[in-house]
């Protein structure tokens, strides 16, 4: 991935989520799946959303992904609203095994979206090839998806998103399922990545340490209708190591107390009301 | 094709819509096979307008031998599909029962299997003429394939654990089938009686037509033979009616014996 | 004698082992038969090539087969433009899916004396009758299969923003393509059917109108190896269709296997 990639445009946008609201109507009742969800994610951050189960997290990241109409409030992505899968947004799903075409290679998968864009096709290989290297599958890139292990399916996911440049990044889950041995490596996956490419990212988990670990901020959710119940400042230092860090008693003190929120958030805990003027 | 779609408007409403366009469908089906040979799209001495197919059918249902036709059919198709179902489903669940036979049978079934039935109507003439044999002969020989492949497939799924501690609780030949096989198998027999109903079905009335044994397949012919256009065609119609009846409970059968959906298993890719 | 060798020939023995026994137990219980409708497979055996390696296979095969591919092979086109655009729509499926399935549980050959009236007694008619039996399975099996489109990789062709016409054949048609395949496959064996129906009924040549012949003028023995000749092509037929799904379909192979042993 070129360092000096920038090309007139920042490679990187602000994400602003304003009053979102999202309604479900079900059979005679109608549920509040989001009730009122307002932050924003700066260019080049890292933000980490946590929530306990049921706090519409994915439904969150599908409305700020464009795959969900909101019922009310707007998504404003360098202050164009989103009203569908915006451009230079990517997306990591949680289901890997199901988010790569199994009829196409690794490479041919990767390089997709790239032919939507129309780029040509020396720079396609490049970006392939780029996106590959980052996330050390290189060897693998004429292999068939279901060839290869979840841990490596994801990150063939992982490098579709990279190489298809985007400015804001959207993880859902993306490690919930893979094993712990996997995820470590995958969550310093990302931190390399997210320091490489400068993009914004926004990373859904309900792994409350991973949260910790991987973010600049976290946004803790209440349970639903979803509010955020708190904007944690991350103040650990920027390079983080598996080992190192998580044996620093500032982790310890950061999770406890996103744990605690967590918590008092499953026993319906709702965010203090002037927060939301 | 977002989430929206599925969760917009009230459950209640959702399904009038589904009938309210399966009804569009039908009223519009209708009226194309009413207007096209009135507007002279096509001949109406080949595609009587539907409701002069309709009256046509309304007389052909007053007639005793419509009757007599249809119960014809019927008992070619309850006989027929009866047998296919007990020897599909008895040799399915021998053979599944034991590897050494599979490994033996396969290469008799995937021979034979693509057969076509029709190959025997000549055989059936000779033998049994225009009797109920006849028909017996094609729709025992087509239903009962379908029986059998759908009860290998069963067997062929049953969990291999489930297999081996059975075998370590030793359990006899039939104590593996009754609680291991059995039980495995059952949705893909349903599935398989599913496919041979209507295959069976279809195998009568192509009897009944080129064999010109009794039933609603030779009372078609015999109507081509007369000139009788419309009422050919309410026989057509009520044979589709009828698969779509057998068709329809059958799945619900299917449906019953097992908890969750069947969608994908209506025939696998080879 | 090697590993390797002893298990081929173990595996021909398995393969070949019940055929063979079935076979010769065919030819030694009718060896001396009198029966006039079991002539004594010796005989059929020795009839087969007076009847079959002869102009006949010119005069009587090769038309059949041509009415049957080009059946075929124009209810399968048919069956995925139809198909494709009904799976994609939920308005489409639910207003079309009474009537289609009305349609499809007409016996085809019952439309044999219909089709007879408006396309006469020709090829013409032949080729139709395959086509209005094989289009149900390809119809009904490629609107199931688009529809069945996993939600994820809908997703993913979203938010990537593939366009439609780049959607449909990477994403809509590849992953409807198992599907496709099974109805394509049940549509042949429909289709060998109707091939010889429609011959029995009128034709001038053909295998099925060769068959009745025999039949009619008590050729026994000659109607025996019509029997086995379209057994033998509805074998050969099915073998090459495997074949060809099996390249088709390797990527579907492939991730069914990984499914099944583990996690």
């Amino acid at each position: 991935m070129s360092a000096d990639n920038s090309a007139s445009t920042s490679a990187a946008a602000t994400l602003d989520v304003v009053g979102l609201r999202k309604v479900y109507a079900g059979v005679g009742r109608t549920v509040e799946a989001i009730r009122d969800l307002t932050f924003t994610v700066n260019t080049g951050e890292l933000v980490c959303i946590v929530g306990p189960s049921g706090a519409g997290k994915t439904t969150l990241l599908k409305c700020i992904a464009g795959l969900l109409p909101p019922s009310g409030g707007k998504v404003m992505l360098d202050g164009e609203p989103v009203s569908g899968p915006p451009p230079a947004m990517a997306v990591v799903f949680q289901e890997y095994g199901r988010s790569l075409f199994p009829w196409m290679t690794v490479r041919q998968n990767i390089e997709l979206p790239l032919k939507q864009k129309h780029l040509p096709a020396a720079r396609r290989q490049q970006l392939v090839g780029d996106a590959l290297a980052a996330v050390d599958l290189a060897d693998a890139h004429a292999a068939y998806p279901w060839q290869l292990s979840g841990g490596m399916q994801q990150r063939v996911a992982i490098a579709r998103a990279v190489a298809y440049e985007p400015h804001v990044l959207l993880m859902d889950e993306p490690f919930a399922a893979v094993d712990a041995q996997t995820r470590a490596d995958l969550e310093d996956l990302i931190r390399l990545l997210w320091h490489r490419l400068k993009v914004t990212v926004l990373f859904v988990t309900h792994d409350i340490d991973e949260a910790v670990y991987l973010g600049e901020r976290v946004l803790i959710l209440s349970h639903a209708p979803t509010e955020v119940l708190e904007d944690v400042t991350i103040d650990l230092p920027d390079a983080r190591s598996q080992l190192e860090t998580r044996s620093l008693p500032r982790f310890g003190e950061l999770r406890k107390h996103v744990y605690a929120q967590i918590q008092l958030a499953k026993q319906g805990w709702r965010p203090p009301a002037e927060r939301k003027a | 094709m977002g989430n929206s779609q599925r969760t917009s408007g009230s459950g209640l409403r959702a399904i009038h819509l589904v009938w309210l366009q399966a009804s569009i469908g039908l009223i519009g089906f209708a009226a194309v096979l009413e207007l096209a040979p009135r507007l002279g799209l096509v001949s109406p001495r080949f595609l009587p307008p539907f409701s002069t197919i309709a009256v046509a059918l309304a007389n052909e249902i007053q007639q005793p031998n419509f009757w007599a036709a249809l119960a014809f059919t019927l008992r070619s198709w309850v006989i027929g599909l009866t047998i296919s179902v007990v020897a599909g489903a008895s040799l399915g669940i021998l053979i599944g029962s034991s590897a050494l036979l599979q490994a033996v049978t396969r290469s008799t079934i995937e021979f034979l299997r693509p057969i076509p039935s029709v190959a025997l109507i000549p055989v059936a003439i000779l033998l049994f003429g225009t009797t109920l044999q006849s028909n017996l002969v094609l729709v025992i020989y087509a239903s009962f394939w379908q029986v059998l492949i759908q009860v290998l497939s069963g067997v062929q799924d049953v969990d291999p654990v489930a297999r081996e501690t059975a075998q370590s609780y030793r359990f006899g030949h039939w104590a593996l089938i009754r609680h291991v096989i059995w039980p495995t198998t059952l949705p893909y027999l349903m599935t398989g009686i599913r496919l041979a109903a209507s295959v069976a079905l279809i195998l009568a009335i192509t009897a009944e037509l080129t064999i010109g044994t009794p039933g609603l397949g030779r009372e078609l012919s015999l109507a081509q033979s007369g000139g009788a256009v419309a009422v050919m065609y309410a026989y057509l119609i009520v044979m589709g009616l009828i698969g779509v009846l057998v068709n329809v409970v059958a799945r619900r059968l299917e449906r019953s014996v097992m908890p969750w959906h069947p969608s994908l298993r209506a025939d696998e890719p080879a | 004698m090697s590993a390797p060798i002893l298990r081929v020939v173990g595996k021909a023995s398995l393969a070949l082992g019940l055929p063979v026994a079935l076979l010769a137990a065919w030819w030694i219980a009718s060896a001396g038969s009198a029966n006039f409708y079991f002539p004594p497979l010796q005989t059929i055996a020795q009839t087969f090539v007076e009847v079959w390696v002869s102009p006949r296979i010119f005069d009587d095969v090769v038309p059949s087969l041509g009415r049957l591919a080009a059946g075929y092979f124009g209810a399968v086109a048919l069956g995925l433009v139809i198909g494709i655009p009904i799976g994609l729509s939920r308005t489409l499926r639910n207003m079309l899916e009474p009537v289609l399935e009305f349609l499809r549980a007409i016996p085809p050959p019952a439309l044999v004396p219909i089709l007879i009236l408006f396309a006469g007694i020709g090829d013409t008619m032949k080729t139709l009758v395959i086509v209005s039996g094989c289009i149900w399975p390809v119809l009904l099996n490629t609107v199931e299969g688009v529809r069945g489109r996993d939600e994820v990789l809908e997703d993913v062709v979203r938010c990537y923003r593939i366009g439609r016409l780049a959607r449909l054949w990477h994403f809509v048609i590849p992953s409807a393509s198992p599907q496709m395949f099974t109805g394509m496959r049940q549509a042949l064996s429909i289709g060998i059917i109707l091939m010889v129906i429609s011959e029995m009924f009128a034709a001038s040549n053909g295998l099925g109108f060769a068959i009745i012949q025999f039949e009619r003028s008590f050729a026994v023995a000659e109607m025996w190896t019509g029997i086995i000749m379209l057994g033998l092509i509805g074998i050969l037929l099915s073998q090459i269709f495997r074949l060809v799904e099996r390249r088709m379909l390797g990527w579907y192979h492939g991730l069914r296997q990984s499914q099944r042993v583990g996690g």
